[in-house]
């Protein structure tokens, strides 16, 4: 393994995040290297959704700093640490349903374009050439040209969320977080979800994978990481871990793999 | 019909065409005199800048009535002060309603939903009653802010001689009343549909639909929302101010009653009676509730006699007694009925109706290829 190129892209220090009196992040510690494809795995309540909640500004941790591409992240707005180059696909697709399918992908291109605020009311969108092809490049590429006219809210689960995947990866971002890409998917969608996900990661982005199908898990990642109880229990590459007996015992169970 | 809707120039010869054309094709109706013609022009563009707001964005605003009341205060302050020409009274209206529609904004857009729907309500309320009380001094309280003879009319003073009794509101030369008007109204319609035309083909138009989508997505986009839908709002004030002022350049006199919530809900109930979110419904929505605020509120008993006079006495004494409720003073409640009826059959206002027509008449093509 290690298609990484040894530069820190995003760390994760002293993490705390209570909920009351649940410490769902308890001093979580997490290094993510450029270029790997990094996958977090751990039972349910584990802490997998929180942390990725804070890296992107929707939750503010109670202490630590998350630090991303060397500027520290934490407090910031979610459109700021979006615009520094982080996207997240989400466990139950974000899309924008009452649109089309092609306007859903020509959006984050603008977004990676214009900026946090663009003010051009007059401009025609069709004459936003150059958008509508980064658009169409990426819909060829996930197989979703075909339906590009149609409403985004009339598809199925799964395509919704290979609609999700093409609006993150038109933005073109250092840092793709994906949550649960492959849950609820039917076992040809997930193989075809692994197929593009060893597609993109031939372009050197940086991924973080929550996952509990351990077949995507093993067939994609460089490295993972276990958590549980809201801290990193173990860490390393997947041979590694499948040979891990404190991750056997504390997730996998002695009969899985 | 795709590809005419795709040319914009193509849609505003058309719509030029039929706007110009009104005095026309709206006089068979009874509605072609020039009163009503510049009423259907004014809140034409009223609705046109709220649906910009509503309909992109999904902000319900019950405020805008308070935009259209400073916009006249406004235009009636400029012929006081400076001259009688509406041009400047115009653009200081569309400058201060979008001042003011910044600061309403910026607070209310703190919240979304239904929250904001009343933050605006409370905000033109309170601009109603401190038109109507505390700031009596601007704005004349009870009896409306008027021209007076004694006003200074800076601009005015240093080239004409100043008239005998109340001067006109003019254009340079041009006077405003009557059917010069109604034109002078329909060119700001015809240059306020072209702009919005543009909003809605605009990648700003496409982000405010995709904040009404799913508002949370687009912040994960990168996208600051706020700066957008503040945009959105000020834009809106500003059509609204615009409206206030021609009402003011057609007849110089500005109320408080204007800012009243009803008025208020009068915008919101044209926009979805006609269609929220399209080019025309909200047109068509001013058009049908101007029309039958002025033609049925003029109905009165003696002219359902007229109309029923071909009945038998029992049978017309009937009808006059049923539908007199509805007519005259009571057309409200045809009004209240009318939107029940379409926001039951057809949420989507007057235009859901005509794309169902549309569809039925395609698919009647489509078999008809079939059958090939």
């Amino acid at each position: 393994m290690g298609t990484g190129t040894g530069k820190t892209v995003l760390k994760v220090e002293k993490v705390v995040k209570k909920f009351g009196g649940l410490r769902a992040l308890d001093d979580l510690n997490l290094t993510i290297e450029e270029g790997t494809v990094h996958a977090i795995i751990g039972p349910n309540g584990a802490g997998k959704s929180t942390m990725l909640n804070v890296c992107i500004g929707q939750l503010t941790p109670d202490e630590g700093t998350v630090t991303f591409d060397g500027n520290i992240i934490t407090g910031k707005l979610p459109h700021e640490i979006n615009q520094a180059g982080v996207s997240r696909v989400f466990q139950t697709p974000a899309i924008f349903e009452d649109l089309s399918i092609l306007q859903n992908v020509m959006i984050p291109a603008i977004a990676h374009r214009d900026g946090h605020y663009k003010f051009n009311p007059l401009q025609m969108l069709s004459k936003q050439t150059d958008i509508e092809g980064r658009a169409m490049e990426i819909l060829e590429k996930l197989a979703l040209v075909d339906m590009k006219d149609k409403h985004a809210g009339s598809m199925s689960r799964g395509n919704k969320r290979r609609l999700e995947l093409a609006m993150c990866l038109v933005q073109e971002p250092k840092l793709l977080l994906l949550d649960e890409p492959t849950a609820g998917m039917a076992r040809h969608d997930t193989n075809r979800t692994i197929d593009i996900l060893k597609q993109i990661k031939e372009t050197g982005m940086t991924k973080v994978i929550i996952e509990h199908d351990m077949h995507v898990v093993f067939s994609v990642a460089d490295r993972i990481s276990v958590l549980a109880r809201g801290h990193i229990i173990a860490e390393g590459t997947p041979d590694e871990i499948k040979g891990n007996p404190v991750v056997q015992e504390a997730y996998l169970g002695s009969d899985a793999v | 019909m795709k590809k005419f809707l795709s040319n914009q120039w193509l849609i505003m010869l058309v719509f030029s065409a039929v706007v110009l054309t009104m005095p026309i094709w709206l006089a068979p109706i009874g509605a072609g005199y020039p009163d009503l013609l510049q009423k259907f022009a004014i809140f034409g563009i009223l609705a046109i800048g709220y649906n910009i707001l509503f309909g992109l964005t999904g902000y319900l605003s019950f405020g805008h009535a308070a935009f259209l009341g400073v916009g006249s205060y406004a235009a009636v302050w400029s012929f006081k002060l400076l001259t009688m020409n509406v041009l400047p009274a115009i653009i200081f209206a569309m400058i201060i309603a979008g001042v003011f529609a910044a600061l309403i904004g910026f607070i209310s857009l703190r919240r979304s939903g239904i929250y904001f729907s009343i933050l605006t309500l409370a905000f033109a309320q309170m601009s109603y009653n401190l038109a109507y009380s505390v700031l009596t001094p601007i704005t004349n309280g009870e009896t409306g802010l008027q021209l007076e003879k004694a006003d200074p009319r800076i601009i005015d003073g240093m080239f004409f001689e100043p008239a005998q009794g109340l001067p006109l509101t003019n254009f340079f030369s041009l006077s405003l009343s009557g059917y010069e008007g109604f034109y002078f109204c329909a060119a700001f319609l015809i240059l306020g549909f072209f702009i919005s035309l543009r909003i809605f083909r605009s990648p700003f138009g496409l982000k405010l639909r995709a904040i009404k989508s799913n508002q949370t997505r687009m912040q994960y986009t990168g996208f600051s929302t706020k700066p957008y839908l503040l945009s959105a709002f000020i834009i809106s004030g500003m059509y609204a101010g615009l409206a206030g002022g021609l009402m003011s350049a057609t007849d110089p006199l500005a109320g408080a009653e204007r800012m009243q919530w009803t008025a208020s809900g009068e915008i919101v109930l044209m926009t979805i009676l006609g269609g929220v979110g399209t080019l025309i419904g909200p047109l068509l929505g001013v058009g049908i509730i101007k029309y039958f605020e002025n033609i049925f509120s003029a109905i009165n008993e003696s002219v359902l006699y007229q109309y029923s006079a071909f009945m038998p006495e029992g049978l017309q004494e009937v009808m006059v007694t049923i539908t007199k409720p509805f007519v005259g003073s009571g057309w409200h409640l045809t009004l209240g009925l009318m939107f029940m009826i379409v926001v039951i059959f057809l949420p989507g206002g007057v235009m859901e109706g005509f794309s169902r027509i549309a569809g039925l008449f395609s698919r009647k093509d489509k078999n008809a290829e079939g059958d090939h």
